[in-house]
């Protein structure tokens, strides 16, 4: 089996979000780039079925130099070689595009991606990358087992959660489930040494139109003070729901 | 040309979050001077969407569809998309609605802005404001495209009633062959609100000391209404359900009103619930961050709040019902 894992390059969940040239883009300064969590717990759940299943694990990013390191990290944790496809992610759709070229040229047979990228929250790619290449999908996957060319994942829904079976090839919109929090990996000094010598191709981009476009930036009005009631007091705070805020 | 909706039911009944879409979406129809159609998959009363702006609807009654399934609901909903030359397509963001939309974009090549949390600013050109960095910040999206697809974050509209009359006719739609992902068990508490759907969410964090002193939070729950939720540490140490985790690698929280019981406030767990309007605080710790993102605060430990909050609300509940 042939596995592709996204890796989305995005800012630590401790960062402080700003902006810069007028609130048009991201300010990258002083702010730590990680793997995106979503696609952190697929790649470990790759890692799963190349040590038991022999798998074969390739990792992916649309993005520029800057994102090397992430795609390392990656390599380090386990992966067997990474792509990057050398271009701006500009929009969900762009980034589809190039990775539909990526599996088609290299014979994916499951496709791993976060459920959506803690940075822009499009929650759109794994399900466009599955449309484009007619592959069947799963999203919000929170479990996933394949046998054979058989799959049967687990989705979650809203209140609950479903299985699903179904057939490779699969795209699969990944998140918290498919391995447990302290199944993830820290890489150790051997993995990060090997990953230095493990093979990170460079391709370019192919042609591909955008559907959306990013225009500005903005950041959340300031909150007022909080309006502390004593703990003696839960009448107040009752009121307080009541008739000024108006939600019981 | 119409604006057309995808208004989605539980067990037949159609959902709020259908009429908080129709709410949106009249506003998008009447300021492009047009029209809304509502789609529906096995619905029963569908003349309620009239209440929330819809003037006709595509009923599809199919048992063929009588399960969730991603591919042919997008596939019949996107015919319905073509059949009414719709150019706008307002989604929810239910899980359900998630998972189709990119499939319909692909389908009817079209632009997608999730998370959309207002009207558009402006609809030549078509841009719309949205949630991004998990609720640190809003971008604002242009759709270049010639079709549009909205999924509106939930709880961000509202309900706005009219005193319109749906139309509706049946729409057959051809979900294409036989389906290549299938559901094989569902399991989903039928007498739970579901964080997504919740108006009021009560939410516990490590202050509860243990799974043990869960009751007090589901006694809550329970006399809000409200959906039950929990911190990352909470559900990382098994106390409860990864389902209830809401942060920023978790569950997102869109509710009327979100109280925090022993959360601390992590940037990440705020993040997360920063959409919900009105945030409520219970905890010891003066100097817990939470206390910096709430609107009302409580100082004090659980143990001693909770009972006291609990009883309170039964008495208003009580005097209001």
């Amino acid at each position: 089996m042939k596995i592709l894992v996204c890796i989305s390059h995005v800012p630590d969940t401790t960062s402080k979000i700003n902006f810069t040239d007028s609130d048009t883009k991201f300010d990258t300064n002083g702010v730590q780039f990680v793997i995106n969590p979503n696609d952190e717990f697929g790649l470990t759940r790759a890692m799963w079925f190349k040590e038991k299943q022999g798998a074969s694990v390739d990792v992916v990013n649309v993005g520029g130099a800057e994102t090397e390191p992430t795609l390392r990290k990656a390599l380090a944790i386990g992966a067997d070689s990474a792509i990057r496809v050398n271009a701006e992610a500009t929009d969900g759709l762009f980034v589809a595009k190039q990775l539909a070229q990526v599996v088609k040229d290299g014979g994916y047979d499951l496709v791993i991606a976060g459920r959506e990228s803690i940075d822009y929250n499009g929650g759109m790619v794994p399900g466009l990358l599955a449309g484009i290449i007619d592959a069947n999908f799963v999203n919000t996957c929170i479990g996933l087992d394949i046998e054979g060319t058989t799959a049967t994942a687990t989705r979650e829904i809203d209140g609950g959660k479903e299985t699903l079976t179904t057939v490779l090839p699969l795209v699969v919109g990944g998140q918290k489930g498919l391995v447990e929090e302290s199944d993830l990996r820290i890489p150790n000094m051997r993995g990060i040494m090997m990953a230095r010598k493990k093979p990170l191709k460079v391709i370019d981009a192919v042609a591909a139109t955008e559907a959306t476009k990013s225009v500005q930036f903005e950041k959340p009005a300031p909150r007022g003070e909080v309006k502390l009631v004593s703990a003696d007091n839960i009448d107040e705070l009752v009121d307080l729901l009541h008739n000024e805020a108006k939600v019981i | 040309m119409s604006v057309l909706i995808y208004t989605e039911n539980e067990g037949g009944k159609l959902k709020k979050a259908s009429f908080e879409i129709a709410s949106y979406a009249k506003e998008i129809a009447q300021s492009l001077g047009t029209t809304l159609t509502a789609v529906t998959i096995n619905a029963e009363d569908t003349s309620v969407l009239g209440n929330y702006g819809v003037d006709k609807v595509l009923e599809i009654k199919d048992d063929k569809l009588s399960t969730f399934n991603a591919k042919a609901y997008a596939d019949v909903i996107s015919q319905a998309a073509e059949k009414e030359g719709a150019k706008v397509i307002v989604v929810s963001s239910s899980a359900d609605s998630k998972y189709l939309a990119p499939l319909m974009a692909v389908k009817l090549d079209a632009g997608y802005a999730s998370n959309a949390v207002a009207l558009p600013e402006s609809t030549a050109p078509f841009k719309v404001k949205r949630m991004a960095f998990t609720n640190k910040a809003f971008n604002i999206t242009e759709i270049t495209t010639d079709v549009k697809i909205i999924g509106l974050s939930n709880n961000a509209f509202g309900l706005k009633e009219t005193n319109g009359a749906a139309a509706a006719e049946s729409f057959e739609g051809k979900a294409e062959g036989d389906f290549a992902v299938n559901v094989s068990a569902v399991d989903k508490a039928t007498d739970k609100v579901s964080i997504a759907d919740a108006e009021v969410v009560v939410s516990g964090g490590r202050g509860l000391k243990g799974p043990e002193n869960w009751g007090m939070i589901e006694e809550l729950a329970g006399v809000l209404g409200a959906a039950t939720a929990c911190s990352k540490p909470v559900s990382d140490m098994g106390w409860r359900p990864h389902s209830e985790h809401v942060g920023q690698t978790g569950k997102p929280v869109a509710s009327n009103l979100y109280i925090a019981i022993g959360i601390s406030g992590a940037i990440q767990h705020l993040a997360g619930i920063n959409s919900s309007k009105v945030k409520v605080v219970v905890n010891s710790d003066p100097e817990a961050p939470f206390f910096k993102a709430a609107d009302y605060g409580i100082v004090g430990d659980a143990f001693e709040v909770l009972p006291k909050l609990i009883e309170k609300l039964k008495e208003f509940k009580a005097n209001n019902a």
